[in-house]
Parts: structure tokens; sequence; C-alpha cells
């Protein structure tokens, strides 16, 4: 088998009439092309949610502002919210996850590919509903345009009585289908990485990406089910006459509080999982060294995964739970803290003595080490019940979580943007532009977030559409405003950068980085079938043993 | 083949990787597992909390026969993999059609149970908490044994146009395991709704 030759079609421009190209990409199963697909597709609701956070941000930015009505800031708030977290974060991971995870272990697709296309177009069709509501929410009744139960839908705003029209349909069908979509891609994940290895690829050689995706995977799978199923719920009471979540029939509002949670509190740790394989795999990269501590990492992983599904209703302390309840709860989500540590030091003992190149990927993976540490520390704050009493429901958890979604997660996409732009499109980056990026974008982060913390302390409710003066709030509305004009000036020289560096950029070769993943010993962009020859492993880096056949990895691994 | 070959496939150990059928359907079913934990859940939290009648214990009688059914589908499904990875493919047909057939009596019975209680008993998904419970997890599960069904005929047009062969086993046997799955699911659902919840 290992022996086979296959001769190499020499890549040119495609000369092929637009209509046939995109029909390719329309009926594609091949990983790179969903990945792609999945990529644009959140870039696109980034943008889009992210004027909706402008919008919010306008009419906060004095008290008593008249930007919009009360109604579209709800709308708006409830849109930010299920757009970024389903239509944007999720389906860039995903995306990221389909694109580079046969590359990294050395297969030519996923053990799914079928699948993976469907799971992507579930996701796709998901995000139109959500976004038709503008248009066909109004149904029969007349009322409600786009969703604006907040993107937590707590019962009995969802019931008719209080959400007529179809506004909380779409809202509902549109989290069924794009959570069919995501446990198919759960379900794909777990295979690809179980069943696809290339020869010599144990689970203790796969590269760290691979390892954290499997987590995400298996939480996928468990922790989508339950917003299913409880979606499953709201539809039959609003549609049938069904009393889950109806309190005059005996039904309970806490119960779906609880079901939501279930799936809440796992899905963060779903986000935020593939950030920490992005920077295990750049932060090594650009530290010239392996990365420290490698089983501890994935020991850390698999117990992120696991406790993960037993802190949810720390997100529910305010509603009132008895003491166990409550000691429990705050237990675990301290407990959570500590593998998330182990994996903070084990990327500055990875940096620790190495020889740290500043590129734009590791200036952001750098970027998310210190947020990310800031907003686990609020989060212990949070998560302890006597400080959540006084806080849940402020401007300081909004502050809190934005912390971990942006300054964690999205801090870590574009680091992994900038490191894989070269292998996806064969052209580097415009470094400076890069450097604008970071630079624009983490002052703008700082100014809208670390100030956002301060009128929550102050006692400024979150999701209100404006505020009285002189509760010393303003000034910092508006400098959290500011700094949002920030960071769409820094998204606009990203999306600029990306543009231009696709047809103006320097061609970038196998191997930019000089990096020791399999993905970069193949062509960039890779070939359809990415890997002409199977490759056969032999240690956690084999391009490492590859360029150094004198001092290979597995003498010593 | 060569001697380099021959010394190489000798030197390494033979590289197995899991059957990728059957991760990724025992990933689904993982999924459907939690998918009925919060049915499950939902039904044992409002056991005895609807405000109005009837109660499971007026209307609600014990499916004997169509769970004996169903649980035994298990067993000839079973043997059905199990003959069509010996190749005797008329045995494979005869215990695939058996299957099929417990399966449907299965679902006829839940649907004249149900047709029993909307029209003799009266109770509907909106009538109280203990119809809406009772008819989203009974009827979660007969979704499921609908779409098994579907899959069992689609291979049994396929068996009598001759088009299944014994290397189909593993796929067979991939099903198999979501038919299992679905007994499984009625056992429990089966001891919460009618043993517990009654």
């Amino acid at each position: 088998m290992s022996s086979e030759t296959i001769a190499l079609s020499t890549v040119g421009p495609d000369a092929r009439p637009i209509g046939e190209r995109l029909h390719d990409w329309i009926v594609t199963v091949d990983h790179k092309k969903l990945g792609i697909l999945y990529i644009l597709y959140a870039l696109f609701f980034l943008v889009v949610a992210g004027i909706e956070a402008i919008i919010m941000r306008i009419q906060l930015i004095v008290p008593h502002n008249h930007f919009v009505s009360p109604q579209i800031f709800n709308r708006m708030m409830t849109m930010h919210g299920t757009t970024m977290i389903f239509f944007m974060v999720m389906p860039i991971l995903f995306g990221f996850g389909t694109y580079l995870i046969p590359l990294m272990i050395g297969a030519r697709d996923m053990a799914f590919p079928r699948l993976n296309a469907f799971s992507f177009w579930m996701t796709a069709f998901g995000g139109l509903l959500l976004y038709f509501s503008f248009i066909g929410g109004n149904g029969l009744y007349g009322a409600g345009t786009a969703p604006d139960v907040g993107w937590w839908a707590y019962a009995p705003l969802t019931a008719r009585a209080f959400s007529p029209g179809h506004s909380t349909d779409f809202w509902t069908l549109a989290l069924l289908a794009s959570g069919v979509g995501s446990i198919g891609a759960g379900v794909n994940f777990i295979a690809t990485i179980l069943c696809m290895r290339c020869p010599g690829m144990t689970l203790g050689k796969m590269p760290l990406l691979a390892w954290l995706n499997l987590v995400v995977g298996g939480m996928v799978i468990f922790c989508i089910s339950p917003l299913t199923a409880a979606q499953i719920m709201l539809c039959i009471d609003r549609y049938l006459g069904g009393h889950f979540f109806d309190t005059q029939a005996g039904g309970s509002a806490v119960l779906w509080m609880h079901f939501f949670w279930i799936f809440g509190h796992p899905e963060v740790y779903i986000l935020v999982v593939p950030a920490f394989a992005f920077v295990s795999e750049i932060v090594p990269v650009f530290s010239r060294k392996p990365i420290f501590g490698y089983p501890i990492m994935v020991a850390a992983t698999i117990a992120i995964g696991f406790i993960s599904f037993s802190v949810w209703a720390h997100h529910m302390f305010t509603v009132g739970m008895s003491s166990y309840g409550n000691s429990f709860f705050v237990f675990t989500t301290v407990a959570i803290a500590v593998p998330t540590g182990i994996k903070i030091f084990n990327w500055l003992g990875t940096m620790w003595g190495g020889k740290i190149q500043l590129r734009v990927p590791m200036l952001f993976c750098i970027g998310f080490l210190f947020q990310f540490l800031i907003a686990g520390l609020t989060g212990i704050m949070l998560g302890t019940a006597p400080f959540n009493w006084q806080l849940s429901g402020s401007y300081f958890v909004v502050a809190h979580f934005h912390y971990v979604i942006v300054g964690g997660i999205v801090f870590a996409l574009f680091g992994a943007f900038y490191y894989w732009y070269p292998k996806m499109s064969g052209r580097m980056y415009n470094e400076t532009l890069g450097k604008w990026h970071f630079w624009l974008f983490i002052i703008g982060f700082h100014l809208t977030f670390d100030f956002m913390h301060i009128p929550g302390i102050l006692g400024m409710p979150r999701r209100i559409y404006t505020y009285e003066p002189g509760r010393g709030w303003e000034i910092w509305n508006l400098i959290v405003t500011i700094g949002a004009f920030f960071q769409a000036a820094g998204i606009l020289v990203f999306v600029v950068n990306l543009l231009w560096s696709l047809r103006k950029g320097e061609p970038a070769g196998n191997d930019p980085w000089d990096a020791w993943t399999l993905e970069w010993s193949t062509s960039s962009p890779p070939p359809d079938y990415d890997f002409a020859v199977t490759p056969v492993v032999r240690s956690r880096r084999p391009l490492w043993d590859l360029k150094h056949p004198e001092d290979p990895d597995w003498k010593y691994e | 083949m060569s001697s380099a070959a021959y010394t190489r496939t000798t030197a390494e150990p033979a590289w197995i990787l899991p059957s990728r059928g059957r991760v990724g359907m025992f990933s689904l079913i993982g999924a459907e597992c939690a998918i009925f934990t919060i049915f499950v859940v939902a039904y044992i939290f409002y056991i005895g909390k609807s405000v109005a009648g009837p109660t499971p214990r007026d209307v609600l009688e014990l499916p004997i026969f169509s769970t004996i059914c169903l649980l035994s589908s298990s067993l000839t499904i079973h043997l059905a993999v199990g003959a069509l990875r010996r190749a005797s493919m008329s045995a494979f047909g005869l215990w695939w059609f058996v299957t099929m057939a417990l399966g449907t009596i299965f679902l006829v019975s839940t649907g004249r149970e149900w047709h029993h209680l909307i029209y003799d008993k009266g109770l509907t998904v909106s009538t109280n908490l203990f119809g809406t419970t009772y008819y989203s997890l009974v009827g979660l599960h007969a979704f499921h044994v609908t779409v098994g069904l579907l899959l069992i005929a689609l291979a049994m047009i396929f068996t009598l146009f001759g088009k299944v062969e014994p290397e189909h086993s593993e796929r067979a046997e991939v099903f198999s395991l979501y038919w299992h799955f679905v007994d499984v699911v009625w056992v429990i659902v089966f001891t919460v709704v009618y043993v517990i919840g009654r």
C-alpha cells in the first residue's frame, strides 16, 4: 500500500466558468471546502452580529438615548447573543476542525463526508431561518418580528401569551436545525479522530488539536442534545398546547432554566476547548519548543469535559436553591478552574526559555493567555454564590463572559486565522496589517470589556435599553462604546487583509512557519486528496523527524 | 509480493483502527441517550403534578404483549445479522422479516393505545401535564421505532431484489445497534411510564 504512486496534478488557475465552480462548492463533500464554507458563513454572521452589538452600544452611549426603540433593542440583544454563539463561534470552530483534523491525522477526508456536508447545510439553514424571522416573524397575527426573548429564552416569555406571532418559533426551529447539524459534526469528529488516523499515529501521538477536538465531539453529542430536547418541548408547548413550561397548568419555568443551562454551560467549554487547541498548536511553533506537558494537557482537557457537565446551576444561584445545591455548584465551579489553570501553566511552560517569535498568530495567543486568565478569575468570583447574589444579572456578568468569548475564544480564533491562512489560501497574509488588526482590536477590547465591569459593580443591570443619568454609569458606558468602534476598526482591517492577501499575498509554500504537524507536509492549499501517499508517523512531531533525521523525536517519546 | 514488502509488514505491527460505522453509531446513540434523558427527567419531575385529570392510574394499561414483541425483535435482528455473516441468505431474509413484523406490531399497538386514550378517555397533549409528558416521551420513542422500521423495510426491499450480500453484514450490524438501543429505551420508558408513574 505504501508504495503506490499518484501522478500529481499541476495546480493552476481554475479556468472553468463561475457557475460550474460555484456548483462545485454547493455539492462538495470535501472536508477542506466544507471547512472553508463553515468559516466564510461564520465570518458573515460575525459581521452581522457585530453590527447588532454596535447598535446596542450606540443606544447606550448616553442616558435617555433614542437611537432605537426598546423593542428593537430587545431584538438586537437576542439576535446578537443567539447569532454569535450558534452561527458564528460554533460554525467557525467546526470549520477549523473539519478543515484541519483530517490533515493533522494524515487522513484524506472525514469519516463520513456526506454527513459532513449535511451538518454544514443544516447549520446554514438554521442561520437562514433565524434571520428570516425579520421578514416572516409577523405571521398571521401581525405581531413580533425577530425573536426578542433573550438568548436563553426563559419561560414564560416564550409562551404564546407573551410571544405572539412566530418570532419565538423561528428562534426555536433555528436552534433545532443547527443543533441537528452540530450533533452530526460531533459524531463525525469522534469517528474521524478514532478511526481515520494514519499508521503509527496512536492516541498518544496525535496532535493536541485532534485530542481536544475529540473531547469537543464528545461534549457536543452530550450537551447539544439536551438543548434539542428542550426545543422539542418548547415546540410542543407552542404548537400542540402542551404544558411543559406552563406554570398555570402545573408546569415549571425553572425546569426550562435547568435544561437550558445543562446545555448552556458545557457549551461554553465546547467553544473554548477548540480555542485551547489552536493555542496548543500555535504557541509551541512560535516558541520553537514542543508543547510542555502533553499528557497533562490531554488529561486536563478530559477533566474539563467531565466537570463541565456538573456546573450548570451556577447560572441559577439567584433563582434559589437549597444550601446543599449552592455548595455543590460552587464546589464544581471552583474545581473546573484547576484543570484550566494547569493548561495556562503548560502554555507558559512551553514559552519559558523558548525562542519566541512575535508574529501575528503568537501575538493573538499571548493576548488570549492574559485575557483568558482574567476571565477565569472573574468566573471564579461569579461562581461563588454570595458574590453571585450581588452581581448576577448585572453588567459585571456581561463583562465576564465577553472576556471569555472575545478575550479568550475570539483572540485564539484570530491567531488560528493568521496561522492557517497560508495553508488554506496558499498565500501569506500582510504582517503589518495583521499587527494593526491586533493592536486596534486589543485596545478596543480592553476599552470595552475592562470598563464594562465597573457599571456592573455600580449596579447597572444587563439588558436595559437605557438608563437614568446621575448614577455614575455615563462615563463608563461612553468608554465602552468607544472601545466597540476600535474593535470594529480592527475587524475591518482583518477583512481587508484577508481579501487583499488572497490576491496579492506572497506565495506561502508548504511550510511557512517551519512547523511540525502533518498539514504542513502537503502543498498549500492542499490537493483534493490531501496526501498523495498516506503518511506514517513515529512521534508527535512528524515533520521535525523528517527535517532532523539525526535527532528525531521518537527516540525520546 | 516482493520480499522487501514482506519484511516491512512483519517488522511493523498491523495498523488496526476501530470501525467508523460502529464508532459513529455509538456516538449517535450517546446523543440520543441525552435527548431521552431530558424527556425522562421531565416525565419523572411532572409525575403527580397535573392540576386536572385524567391520571395515569385511570387510563393506562400495561402494554405487555407489544413489549414482548419489541424486546424479542432484538433477538431476531441479532439472529438475522448472524445469518448474514454466515452468508445464509434465506435465514437472514426470514429473521429480518420477523423483526420488521414484530416492530410493526409494536407500532400498531401504540397507535391503538393512543386511539383509545384520545377518543375514549379524552386525553390529549393539551389536556394536562400527564398528557403532555406522556405523548412526548412515548411519541419520541415511537418516532425512533418508526425511523428504524423504515430502514428495516428499505433493507427488506433490497433483500427481496437480491441486492444484500454477506459483505453488508457490518452495516446490518451497525443498524442493529440502533435497534437494540431503541429496545433498551423502551425498557426505561416502560418502567417510568407504566410502573413508576402509574
